[in-house]
C-alpha cells in the first residue's frame, strides 16, 4: 500500500503534544539517572526554538519495553518513551536511564522541516558507533548532544529501507 | 520578490550565506510560479525538504543525503500506549470545556494500516487545530480572530482492534501565515500517529475536500505527486453524518511498512 505522505508539524503544536512528565523517562535525579541533552540548530547556527524530539531506547538491562503510561507516568514503570519541546533556547533535555544497548532512537521534528527525520545517538564508548552520532559526557555526568538541521556540522539523518 | 544573500556566522565559527526572501512583497502569483517549477521538476509522492517556496525549510532542511540504515533494537518496536495513557472523552473535542464550541460540528474518522495492509491496533492518535475562525488555542498564534473559551483544538484516541479512529470536533478556519503577502493556510488538522515500529512516525495533516486554497499553499504543495497529495484530503462522508448534528469525514492513513516482519530483498 501506498503510505500517506507527511507534512510539517508546524509551529503551534506545544498545547497539544507537550505534557507534564514527558521528558522524564524516569523522574529527574533518581537514582541511576542521567539527562540527556543538547540545542536544535539550523543551517545558520541558530537555535530552533520550534522543534520536538523524540526518543525510544531499551532499559538499563537491554530490553525495549513494550509497555503503556509514556503519556501519564505517575506510577507506571520504565516506557522506553519520551518526547522533549525545544525551549526558547532551542534545548531539548530527558531525564532517563543509560540504554543497555548502544544507542537512542530519535526522530525530529520542527516548524520548517517538511518532514519528521530519524538519527541516533550512541552512548560514550559504544562499540560499532556511527560517527558524529555519540554523546558527550560532561563533567557532571550527563550526556550532550547538539543536533544540527543544516551546515557544516549537520547530523546524519537516515533513511531504512522501507521510509 | 526581492532577494538578497546574507552572511551569518555560524557557532562553529564557519560562514554560510543564506538567501534572504522579503515576506513581504512576494506575492501569490510568484510563490505559485516557484511551486510549478519545482513539481514540473520531478514528482514526488513525500514531501520534498529543501521546498524553497515554504520559506522557513531554507534553513531547516539538510542539505546531505539520508544515510540508509538497517534498523535494529528501539528502532523495531514503536512505544506502547494503553488506556492509563487516554480517556474516552479526549475524542471529543466539543466536550472539553464548559459549554459548546462554535462551528460546524463535525466528526473525522478513517482507519491506520500499516503498508502492508495490517490494520494498527490500539495505537495512539494525537490531533491538534485551530478554532473555527482559524485561531490556535496557543500563546504562539497573534492572528486576529477571536479564540472560543469553549475549544482547545487538542484531541487523543486510540485506534480499535481493527485500526479505526474516530474524532468529533468543530470544522477548523483557514487562517493566514507571513510565509508570503496575503498567504492563507488551507483549514487543516494535524495527525501524529505511530505504527507498530519506531521507524513508522508519522506527522502529517489532513485537509477538506474542494479547498481552494490547496492548491496555493507551499505546505501541501511540497508533495509534488498531485496523486500522493491527494490522500491527505478527507473525503466527505455522508453515511457518518448525523440527523441535525454534525458533517462526517473519512480519511484513512497508511504508515510505512513495518520492518519486524520483513524479509531483506536480496541483490545477488
Amino acid at each position: 500500500m501506498t503510505e500517506t505522505p507527511g507534512q510539517t508539524v508546524g509551529p503551534f503544536f506545544h498545547h497539544a503534544l507537550a505534557y507534564a512528565g514527558d521528558s522524564e523517562l524516569v523522574p529527574f535525579g533518581s537514582a541511576g539517572s542521567v539527562v540527556l541533552h543538547g540545542h536544535v540548530y539550523d543551517g545558520a547556527g541558530t537555535p530552533v526554538p520550534d522543534a520536538m524530539i523524540e526518543i525510544r531506547q531499551a532499559d538499563a538491562s537491554g530490553v525495549v519495553p513494550a509497555v503503556g503510561g509514556s503519556l501519564r507516568r505517575r506510577g507506571a514503570g520504565f516506557t522506553g518513551w519520551g518526547r522533549s519541546c525545544t525551549d526558547s533556547a532551542g534545548r531539548y533535555w530527558f531525564s532517563t536511564v543509560e540504554p543497555g544497548l548502544p544507542f537512542f532512537a530519535v526522530t525530529v521534528f520542527a516548524r520548517g522541516l517538511l518532514n519528521r527525520l530519524f538519527t541516533r545517538i550512541y552512548l560514550p564508548g559504544a562499540d560499532g558507533a556511527m560517527d558524529g552520532l555519540v554523546a558527550e559526557r560532561e563533567p557532571d555526568g550527563r550526556l550532550r548532544f547538539d543536533i544540527h538541521l543544516q551546515g557544516p556540522s549537520e547530523t546524519v539523518f537516515f533513511k531504512f529501507p522501507r521510509t | 520578490m526581492r532577494l538578497s544573500v546574507q552572511w551569518k556566522t555560524t557557532v562553529d565559527g564557519g560562514r554560510c550565506g543564506c538567501l534572504a526572501f522579503d515576506r513581504v512583497t512576494t506575492s501569490q502569483h510568484e510563490i505559485s510560479d516557484e511551486i510549478a517549477k519545482l513539481q514540473a521538476d520531478s514528482p514526488k509522492g513525500a514531501p520534498l525538504l529543501d521546498f524553497p517556496p515554504y520559506r522557513s525549510t531554507l534553513l531547516r532542511h539538510p542539505t546531505k543525503e539520508l544515510q540508509l540504515v538497517d534498523p535494529e533494537g528501539a528502532e523495531l518496536l514503536a512505544p506502547v500506549f494503553g488506556h492509563s495513557d487516554v480517556d474516552a472523552v479526549e475524542a471529543d473535542l466539543t466536550l472539553q470545556r464548559g459549554g459548546e464550541p462554535i462551528g460546524e460540528r463535525i466528526r473525522v474518522h478513517g482507519r491506520v494500516l500499516d503498508g502492508d495492509g495490517r490494520p494498527v491496533r490500539r495505537q495512539l492518535v494525537e490531533i491538534w487545530q485551530a478554532n473555527a475562525a482559524g485561531r490556535y488555542s496557543h500563546q504562539g498564534d497573534q492572528h486576529p480572530a477571536p479564540l472560543d473559551p469553549n475549544f482547545t483544538g487538542v484531541g487523543r484516541c486510540l485506534t480499535d482492534d481493527d485500526g479505526w479512529y474516530s474524532f468529533t470536533s468543530i470544522k477548523p478556519g483557514p487562517y493566514p501565515w507571513r510565509n508570503h503577502h496575503n498567504a492563507w493556510r488551507p483549514a487543516h488538522i494535524h495527525f501524529s500517529l505511530f505504527g507498530t515500529d519506531f521507524t513508522q512516525r508519522l506527522i502529517t495533516q489532513m485537509y477538506f475536500p474542494g479547498d481552494q486554497l490547496l492548491a496555493l499553499d507551499p505546505i501541501a504543495q511540497s508533495i509534488t505527486d498531485p496523486g500522493a497529495l491527494s490522500r491527505l484530503i478527507a473525503t466527505y462522508d455522508h453515511a457518518q453524518s448525523e440527523h441535525e448534528w454534525l458533517l462526517g469525514y473519512r480519511w484513512d492513513i497508511v504508515l510505512t511498512g513495518s520492518h519486524a516482519t520483513y524479509l531483506e530483498p536480496s541483490d545477488d
